[in-house]
């Protein structure tokens, strides 16, 4: 008994949860759906996502957003004024800069840090990790000491002598904090390279006459990606706190760049009487970093159901 | 008969000692790769500074011999090799180098503000896991209710939050406004005359010699930090309660105490946690790790003079001996409470013993 061929609307709701996809097209759109549907049911892990993409649009239309300049500001009238004067919403420094505009503009810091890192670790964690878990024998023994070396230092710790190292600065702070966040993506990535290592498929391609490397990179990286992205950004909040970190003990980003950290620390002076200085950035830090972890949760759960709930 | 078991007996016992060696060897590898790791990281890092060091103690001035025979005198003219050769010498026999800041031996140093930090470790954990464990049992039994949704955005709040900053809050609040706590630093200095620690650990010294006024004071010193690192911890050890104990409460002998009319407080307390327990014993241990990264920036906050006050202090000061002396202390005593929970996972689940 054959089923007779619907011709379903293309891009409607039957067509994507078809499961005979007439196209490749079709069933990744239609996967791609699935887990959207699986996300989007965390209620949480959606406001992550709002969270962030607001940060992204903040970040994107600083010039606009801002009301005032974040580095300049009316020293003769506008010094430390509270939260809701009129035209400073969120009060100024000591600088009489406007808090609200320097937070819209460390936004593109923030971003600058996360993307970055994201960018400087995420490959050398793949890279390592399947390579060690591929090739195996000497190479993976020696691969995974190295990896366990770095995880053996406190990552706060680390970033701390490097930056202390080779000065302060953002760059720094962020090529800092890449050194000491790539291991963890390495175990990841190995440990699923070792699960599908011996499976059929790889087999099949070795058969062809596929190079380990075309192996690695076309077959084998992948599928590792679902995992270390969900790592990725659950490992952001980190990174913002560890750069927030930096930035406050003064080896970050150096005024009069609006850092959040260091926007801390400026503030710590008045903590007493001008709380806001200090307290607004936090708040600032507090929610972009839990709209991380938000979505890195939904993500968990979208993409990796046996680990749901836990 | 009898002979064919004893001899399976002894090939048993023989493989399982030798297997014992083999464990034993793997382990020792890796504890001497990783110090020695330890040690080329710390080495590495000094030698990328910016700063000459001959510069530092000559100053630039000096004449081009005086440089050199400094310059000599270091061992800066050695290769690489024979330098990070004469540093692990140094480091594993306990000289660190002598701190610009202090002038004392970089480890004299450590030794003596690294009980402060261990101190607030310690009441930190406690208070992490005292709460933490209870509220992971109650958001795994209830999982999915309002319970379980609070716990965990308690838990995703302290993953979130920038340590130093919900520290100068809690001191506006606290200190400032309710005055229920002290100011910043470890014992007043009323009793820093009266009082003379032996062990370096305060509340342990001040009960011991009877002098509770100082207890009452130190407990007004650490409860902000303690409470604040305890808060870091809870949030990691009740997430991770929660998850062991729902993967247990999924297990069949929890069917089979159910169906014996057991209690489900019962079930619960003393089935289902004894089993979450042994992973927790590990979880424990690797959050007491994390609270040593995590007293560098709160010990800044609070001016508690620990490990992570010394590292900072130094850094503003360029003092790079200290700071990588700190940095290879903390590194190994991460070390060696990784080994420690390896350890006691091993002693306490027998099913990693079996084979």
């Amino acid at each position: 008994m054959s089923i007779p061929e619907i011709a379903l609307k293309p891009y409607s709701r039957a067509w994507l949860l078809s499961d005979r996809p007439a196209s490749r097209q079709q069933a990744r759109l239609g996967r791609a759906y699935i887990i959207w549907r699986r996300f989007a049911e965390n209620r949480l892990a959606l406001v992550g996502l709002g969270i962030l993409i607001l940060l992204l649009v903040v970040a994107a239309l600083a010039d606009v957003l801002a009301p005032y300049d974040p580095v300049v500001g009316d020293l003769r009238n506008a010094r430390l004024l509270p939260p809701g004067t009129a035209g400073y919403l969120l009060g100024t420094d000591d600088q009489g800069r406007d808090i609200l505009s320097r937070l819209i503009y460390g936004s593109r810091l923030t971003l600058l840090v996360v993307v970055l890192v994201a960018i400087i670790a995420a490959p050398i964690g793949l890279i390592v990790g399947t390579a060690s878990g591929y090739a195996g024998g000497w190479l993976d023994a020696v691969l995974m000491r190295i990896t366990d070396i770095f995880l053996a230092f406190p990552k706060l710790v680390l970033a701390l002598a490097l930056v202390a190292a080779l000065g302060p600065g953002i760059e720094n702070a962020i090529l800092a904090i890449a050194v000491t966040s790539w291991p963890p993506y390495a175990r990841i990535a190995r440990a699923e390279t070792l699960t599908f290592r011996n499976s059929e498929f790889i087999a099949a391609v070795k058969l062809m006459g596929a190079s380990p490397l075309r192996i690695i990179i076309r077959h084998v990286m992948p599928l590792c990606l679902s995992s270390l992205i969900v790592r990725v950004t659950l490992d952001m909040a980190g990174i913002i706190l560890t750069a927030a970190g930096l930035g406050f003990l003064g080896l970050g980003a150096q005024p009069p760049l609006p850092e959040w950290g260091a926007m801390i620390a400026s503030g710590r002076r008045f903590i007493l009487d001008q709380w806001w200085v200090a307290a607004m950035p936090g708040v600032a830090i507090l929610v972009v970093s839990l709209g991380f972890n938000l979505l890195g949760d939904g993500l968990r759960d979208a993409l990796d159901p046996k680990e749901a709930g836990q | 008969m009898t002979l064919t078991d004893t001899t399976v007996a002894t090939r048993r016992n023989r493989r399982r000692a030798s297997s014992f060696a083999a464990s034993v060897l793997r382990f020792a590898v890796t504890v001497v790769t990783t110090i020695f790791g330890l040690l080329l990281v710390t080495f590495f890092i000094g030698r990328v500074v910016p700063i000459d060091p001959v510069l530092a103690i000559v100053g630039d001035r000096a004449p081009a011999h005086l440089y050199e025979r400094t310059r000599i005198e270091l061992g800066l003219n050695l290769p690489l090799y024979q330098q990070f050769w004469i540093y692990s010498k140094q480091a594993l026999s306990g000289d660190l180098g002598t701190s610009v800041l202090t002038s004392n031996p970089v480890l004299e140093d450590i030794k003596r503000v690294f009980p402060a930090t261990m101190e607030l470790a310690t009441i930190g954990t406690l208070i992490g896991a005292i709460l933490g464990i209870p509220l992971g049992v109650l958001a795994a039994v209830k999982r999915g209710s309002v319970a379980d949704q609070i716990v965990r955005v308690i838990g995703l709040i302290g993953y979130s939050v920038p340590i130093f900053w919900l520290g100068l809050l809690a001191l506006v609040l606290f200190y400032a406004q309710l005055r229920w706590v002290a100011f910043p630093g470890r014992v007043d200095i009323v009793y820093e005359y009266s009082f003379s620690p032996q062990t370096g650990f305060y509340l342990l010294d001040a009960a011991m010699q009877g002098q509770w006024d100082v207890v009452g004071d130190l407990f007004r010193h650490i409860a902000l930090p303690g409470a604040l690192l305890g808060y870091f911890s809870l949030a990691y050890i009740s997430r991770m309660t929660r998850s062991f104990m729902l993967n247990e409460l999924s297990q069949e002998y929890i069917v089979a105490a159910r169906a014996k009319g057991l209690s489900e407080a019962r079930i619960i307390w003393f089935h289902a946690l004894r089993n979450a327990a042994v992973p927790l014993v590990t979880v424990i241990a690797l959050s007491y790790a994390n609270l040593l990264e995590g007293s560098v920036l709160t010990e800044t906050i609070f001016s508690w003079p620990g490990l992570g006050l010394y590292i900072t202090n130094s850094l503003q000061n360029a003092d790079m001996n200290a700071v990588l002396g700190g940095t290879l202390v903390i590194g190994s005593v991460f070390v060696g409470i990784n080994i420690f929970s390896d350890l006691l996972y091993r002693t306490l689940d027998p099913r990693t013993r079996s084979r």
